[in-house]
């Protein structure tokens, strides 16, 4: 059976969410061989091994720490060289959607990003994507070379699937490039200890109807009382009321959860852009004309500051 | 020595227009407005800062793109670019990410650089891959992503803010640089600007100018197919309630009726 190269988002060893979704629709394609970079690297052997890797490649360097994107590709090239797979899959990040742009490019490929689901097909993998704000879906494919696919998180159910996992050393040899960007200062992002905002099965998001980073604390109760990752839209993350990591839309993070509630978000065109693939919406605004409404599944027309905290407590009540 | 900047800007649909497929499945962009893909004003506006923080420099703004995209170039030059370049072919109607990213190279090459800075990603693909392409193709750095960006002694410096991790990153020019919508407010074109715009040279460019045979790029040279493009289906009306004081129970309601609670 074909291979499939997987490429590995981990934190330490720790494997994010999004990698183990990739295996699952792997095995549609062929038989999932994970490559994992850096530090910890052969930790993530267990868990790839339980959702089926049948290998896993692993090189640590400190070039990968130390140096942007390039070093990620050579050894992704090395490991393309080593396997010869059917199809290459990287979590769409920006640095994955980077990093498999350049593979594609080395390797004479074509690339597609930002997939939504993938299936195999007679010519080759199918991916769909969802484009111009997820007003249209689109089914492509790559005709040159081996296809190489980005695919965003919550694409796939997460599912156990024992494979051998053998654990292989994978030969690594820097290219000239490999050390062009030097990061000489890494500052990492402070843990909420809420879900990560592009995993989360629920999405609790807020904007400039929010009026004032005080007032989120609203916003962050209702979330925790659902388990919810936290989102804001650009009014309110210009504001300086949210941090930009938790933007959702164009220029921020594209999510695409179970549940997603809006509160105090017209629903602009590049707001609409991040969560508009979200199953489930439910919006909370003022104005009765607001475009977020065109989208929900619910909605209330009322105040926000009354609204959410009501809600949040009947959630309280009914958990009991 | 002068500081070469060439700033890579797309001529995009307009987002809030109805942007829909042609008939050969590439974006139509006939029937919807085009405008410089917001995303690249922030691209035109660090490139004018640092040119005005350098001793001597010229920004040299690029664009491939149908006649049209003419406009886009007109406004980087109203802005305060210093000159424009269009590379503009029949032949590269449906030109991919990896064609463009070929013919950008050449361009680059052809109209001399130290620095490229690029958008963030396009506003009608959204794929953000470009800018590391043209790094891949030129041979040198890529310093993508920056929500901030200076330029001096010949170094790049900038601060990325990942997922992860916000991280600063270095390299020495010749780069490439892609800056996001965090890195600063792009100005208006001042009247002035737009005047003197008028005055700016354009040149324009065809395939031959750039040694690049006409399969390498257009839907003939694509790696990739789009076999298929449906309208999603509108969402089917929701239940909307006014909030009369119970608001936020009807809500727990609906989520309750949904297993969500
Ligand atoms: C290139 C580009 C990229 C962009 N990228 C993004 C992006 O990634 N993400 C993003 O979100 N935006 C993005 N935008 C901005 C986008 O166009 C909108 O400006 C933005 O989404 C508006 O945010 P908002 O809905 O919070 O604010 P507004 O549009 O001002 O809406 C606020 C809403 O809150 C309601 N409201 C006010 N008070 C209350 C209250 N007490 N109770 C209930 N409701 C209330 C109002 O009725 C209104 O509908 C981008 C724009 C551009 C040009
Ligand atoms: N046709 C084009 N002409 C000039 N620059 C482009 C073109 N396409 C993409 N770019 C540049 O590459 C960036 C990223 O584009 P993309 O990878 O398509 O999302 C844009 O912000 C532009 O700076």
């Amino acid at each position: 059976m074909a291979e499939v190269l997987v490429y590995v988002d981990h934190v330490d060893g720790a494997v994010r969410k999004p990698t183990l979704e990739l295996l699952t629709l792997a095995r549609r394609i062929g038989e999932p061989v994970a490559v994992a970079l850096g530090n910890g690297a052969a930790d993530t052997a267990a868990t790839l091994a339980e959702h089926g890797a049948v290998k896993v490649l692993t090189h640590d360097a400190s070039e990968y720490a130390e140096y942007l994107v390039v070093p990620k590709v050579d050894a992704l090239q090395a490991a393309h060289e080593a396997v010869s797979p059917a199809a290459v899959l990287v979590p769409s990040s920006a640095e994955g959607k980077e990093i498999a742009a350049r593979l594609a490019l080395r390797i004479g490929s074509g690339i597609i990003t930002d997939a939504v689901d993938l299936e195999a097909g007679d010519e080759g993998p199918v991916a769909t994507q969802s484009v111009f704000a997820a007003s249209f879906t689109t089914k492509s494919r790559v005709i040159k070379g081996t296809p190489v696919i980005t695919v965003k998180p919550n694409s796939a159910a997460v599912e156990a699937a024992p494979a051998a996992g053998a654990v292989e050393a994978l030969a690594v040899t820097f290219s000239g490039q490999a050390t062009g960007t030097k990061i000489t200062g890494r500052t990492p992002r402070e843990s909420t200890g809420r879900p990560e905002l592009t995993e989360a099965a629920i999405v609790v998001s807020g904007g400039r109807g929010v009026n004032g980073a005080e007032n989120f604390s609203i916003i962050e109760a209702l979330a925790d009382q659902l388990g919810a990752a936290v989102g804001a839209s650009r009014a309110a993350v210009d504001a300086g009321w949210y941090p930009h990591t938790n933007q959702v839309g164009q220029t921020g993070k594209s999510v695409s959860p179970q549940l997603y509630i809006a509160n105090g978000i017209s629903g602009a065109i590049q707001h609409r852009a991040g969560m508009q693939t979200s199953k489930t919406i439910v919006a909370v605004n003022k104005d009765a004309e607001a475009p977020i409404f065109e989208l929900v599944d619910f909605g209330v027309v009322g105040d926000l500051f009354d609204v959410v905290p009501q809600l949040t407590d009947e959630i309280k009540t009914r958990k009991g | 020595m002068s500081l070469r900047i060439v700033v890579t800007v797309k001529y995009v649909p307009d987002a809030t227009g109805d942007r829909h497929f042609a008939d050969d499945l590439t974006v139509d962009r006939d029937d919807v407005d085009g405008l410089l893909s917001e995303l690249d004003e922030y691209a035109v506006e660090q490139a004018l800062q640092i040119s005005e923080n350098a001793d001597d420099a010229e920004v040299t703004v690029l664009t491939i793109g149908p006649e049209d995209a003419k406009d886009a170039l007109r406004k980087a030059l109203s802005m305060g670019a210093d000159k424009a370049i269009h590379v503009e072919d029949d032949d590269l109607h449906g030109t991919d990410a990896i064609g463009t990213s070929l013919v950008l190279a050449k361009a680059i090459e052809k109209a001399g650089y130290d620095l490229v800075i690029s958008g963030m990603a396009s506003t009608d693909g959204t794929m953000g891959v470009v800018p590391a392409l043209v790094a891949e193709r030129l041979g040198v750095p890529q310093v993508t992503l920056l929500s901030e960006v200076s330029v001096e002694d010949g170094t790049v410096k900038g601060r990325r803010d990942g997922d992860a991790a916000s991280e600063q990153l270095e390299a020495s020019l010749p780069a490439v640089v892609s800056v996001t919508d965090q890195s600063g407010e792009a100005r208006y074109p001042s009247f002035k600007g737009i005047m003197a715009a008028k005055k700016k040279p354009v040149e324009s460019w065809d395939l031959s100018d750039l040694d690049i045979e006409a399969e390498e790029v257009g839907l003939d040279g694509a790696f990739t197919k789009v076999e298929t493009a449906t309208e999603r289906p509108a969402r089917t009306a929701g239940t909307i309630v006014k909030d009369e004081g119970e608001g936020g129970k009807q809500l727990a309601e609906f989520l309750a009726g949904q297993k969500f609670i």
